[in-house]
């Protein structure tokens, strides 16, 4: 029988899926492998989605929806999370009527991330109740799940997703009726939004009062539950790694959490005394174990050596076995390069020819430290280039500190590389120095998505464009050079050294298209100006 | 237990592993059967290596093929073989493109097609299945010559 509401979907196509049948209102965030396709999905759909500047800007966008009493779904990478931690810590007091659902999407393993940071820290830190989903199905239920606490407790709500969980596709029945948006409406509420002191104080009180009411929901909600099983062995666990645990030991009695901050205690404990032995198996930090031990639950953990990277069914054996042997290391794979015939690769062949010391930043030319080019020095995080190379400007030797350069890409430029040219053209070097700014046109490493550079909206429709060399002119940088790099390919080298020697702030901006995006930025500006002329 | 069979697909960015992996998928999907499909995007549009998995059978949990456990090996770049060989189980079937007549290949950006073509011969996923999910998955101008790829590898 042919059942409509059925379909094969990732974890990112589910959660998008439910955000539109539980009426979201706005999807905001800022792309981010693995979370990009959620709101692509979203809007390709029919939902309101939009990408902002950054992480932060987006979760505040969020939260004026849900100050407004409708539901927001605001999505981002696990590091996404740091750039959106000012507001997070403090709307977990406020409180917001609408829905607010918070997705970081981890990388354990680090399959496209410049760390393997585990969010379910940001949890407990932040006091914001937790949701993991183990396949697409859950995805799609518990963002149902998440924005019914959300608006039942009156506080965000963190959906945990990791990559496996994101781009794996598992079989989702979805629900056959929609649920309308709320009526937006705002009611002033001072002592819950204004967080000064004097009103942020009691609402920390009510926020732990809050956590704990949530506790007991976690105690007694189905999506924490008991798969049964011999009472030889139990494993408590949640997100993909219970999928492997199944696998792995498929006679075992298993404690699946899939609210897991407030954890379940007395559940937890319950299990654990039901079992001869109870291992904990969580993919990353060691946070379950912890807390079930600082309860005073007897519970076995995994060896530090499978804190790192992700598990699978085989990892999971060998936890339960505590073999702690070395593991098979798979052979290596060809390593991504710079794709042929892309602009950044005249950048860094005229940075390579000079020996700079190149203060690298996040996107497709991190590859420019991979061979032939070898030409990136240091990389942290998004827009960290700018401030590194001037940090870096200031104590070297001035010989040195003349090499220094600052490369950044378009979308991480708008992202949080504004503030860089800030910090620049208020505490310049004695040196100067050189900013170099890759615009492909496009945020080309997570899968070509636009940003308020491209003068197009999420849905490649026309907006309003942020025109870079405008705004750095109007920051105080007086030398701004804009150029094609393929019309001046031979003149790089020379424009740079120039620069560097000169001892003065320089902003160059080598402009030209993305090669992979190139076709597609083609068809939306002829598709805009054709609907443009109607 | 149930059983369930794994394949692992592999090859570079840019060959279209992703498609036929995601058409090998939706093909057992539409057959009823419970399937699941994992892979890692990010840097593997940019040239480098790329695997992606399906599994299948009465219940699939993980999502991931253990390690030396996969049935099929299906690649679609010599050069992937060695590095890919490790997840195929003993007695696993490893399929790759030499097994194709790249002369009869019409378009070689549908090698990725023929080799399902080669994958369904050893399935049992009916043949209008396989035409139907491939006419839905690939450009209409494309459908003749991925069918005739598909063809092709079925009959390698």
């Amino acid at each position: 029988m042919a059942d409509n509401n059925r379909s094969l979907l990732s974890g990112n196509e589910a959660v998008a899926r439910a955000a539109l049948d539980a009426g979201v209102a706005l999807g905001v965030g800022y792309p981010g492998t693995p979370s990009t396709e959620i709101l692509e999905t979203f809007a390709a759909c029919g939902g309101k989605a939009q990408w902002s500047p950054n992480e932060k800007v987006a979760l505040e966008v969020g939260i004026g929806v849900a100050f407004g009493g409708a539901r927001a779904l605001v999505t981002m990478k696990h590091v996404g999370v740091n750039v959106a931690a000012d507001p997070l810590f403090t709307v977990a007091y406020s409180g917001c009527p609408g829905g607010l659902v918070i997705v970081t999407a981890d990388d354990p393993g680090m399959a496209s991330s410049q760390n393997e940071q585990d969010n379910r820290h940001y949890a407990r830190a932040a006091g914001v109740p937790m949701f993991e989903p183990s396949d697409s199905q859950e995805a799609y239920d518990f963002t149902f799940a998440a924005l019914a606490l959300a608006e039942d407790f009156q506080t965000p709500v963190f959906l945990r997703l990791t990559t496996r969980i994101c781009h794996s596709k598992t079989i989702v029945r979805r629900r056959a009726e929609r649920r309308p948006e709320n009526q937006a409406a705002f009611v002033r509420d001072v002592k819950s939004y204004v967080m000064i002191p004097a009103y942020a104080r009691p609402a920390h009180v009510r926020m732990r009062a809050r956590l704990a009411e949530i506790a007991h929901v976690s105690e007694t909600s189905t999506v924490n539950r008991v798969d049964d099983g011999r009472p030889e062995l139990g494993i408590i666990t949640s997100g993909v790694a219970y999928m492997h645990a199944r696998e792995a030991c498929p006679s075992a009695r298993i404690l699946k959490l899939g609210l897991t901050y407030p954890l379940p205690i007395e559940k937890i404990r319950a299990f654990a005394e039901s079992v001869d032995r109870c291992v904990v198996v969580e993919e990353g930090d060691p946070i379950l174990v912890s807390d079930a031990r600082s309860a005073g639950i007897a519970v076995e953990g995994k060896d530090e050596m499978y804190r790192f990277g992700e598990l699978n069914v085989a990892r999971v054996r060998r936890i339960i076995a505590g073999n702690t042997a070395p593991e098979p290391r798979p052979p290596a794979g060809k390593p991504p390069a710079l794709c042929q015939g892309c602009p950044h690769r005249i950048a860094f062949q005229a940075l390579k020819e000079l020996d700079a010391i190149v203060s690298g930043d996040i996107g497709c030319y991190t590859l420019g430290v991979m061979p032939p080019f070898q030409s990136i020095d240091t990389c942290v995080c998004m827009g960290a280039s700018i401030g590194v190379g001037l940090g870096l400007r200031h104590v070297l030797p001035a010989q040195q500190a003349k090499k220094v350069v600052s490369v950044i890409g378009d979308s991480t430029f708008i992202h949080s590389g504004l503030t860089g040219i800030a910090e620049m053209v208020y505490n310049p070097p004695r040196t100067g120095h050189v900013v170099v700014i890759l615009d492909n046109a496009t945020t080309a490493m997570t899968g070509l998505q636009e940003h308020p550079g491209t003068g197009r909206a999420l849905n490649h429709e026309p907006a309003r464009k942020m025109v870079l060399e405008d705004v750095i002119r109007a920051m105080g940088v007086e030398d701004v050079q804009v150029f094609n790099p393929h019309k001046e390919k031979d003149h790089v080298k020379t424009l740079f050294a120039e620069a560097m020697e000169r001892e003065g702030l320089t902003v160059f901006i080598m402009r030209s298209p993305c090669v992979l995006a190139a076709k597609k930025i083609h068809q939306y500006d002829t598709a805009n100006a054709a609907a443009a002329g109607e | 237990m149930s059983e369930v069979t794994s394949v692992v697909f592999a090859g570079l960015g840019g060959q279209g592993v992703l498609t036929a992996s995601d058409i090998f998928a939706d093909v057992v999907f539409e057959a009823g059967v419970d399937v699941k499909k994992s892979e890692i995007h990010g840097m593997s549009q940019r040239g480098g290596s790329v695997t992606t998995e399906v599994r299948f059978g009465d219940c699939v949990l993980s999502p991931m093929v253990p390690p030396g456990e996969a049935d099929f090996l299906v690649v679609l770049e010599s050069s992937q073989i060695e590095n890919n060989q490790w997840t195929l189980k003993k007695g696993g079937v490893l399929l790759e493109p030499g097994m194709i007549d790249s002369a009869r290949l019409e378009n070689k950006k549908a090698l990725n097609v023929a080799m399902l073509g080669l994958l369904s011969a050893k399935l049992d996923f009916a043949a209008d299945v396989w035409s139907r999910v491939i006419a839905a998955r690939v450009p209409e101008r494309l459908r003749e010559v991925n069918a005739a790829a598909f063809k092709l590898g079925a009959e390698s």
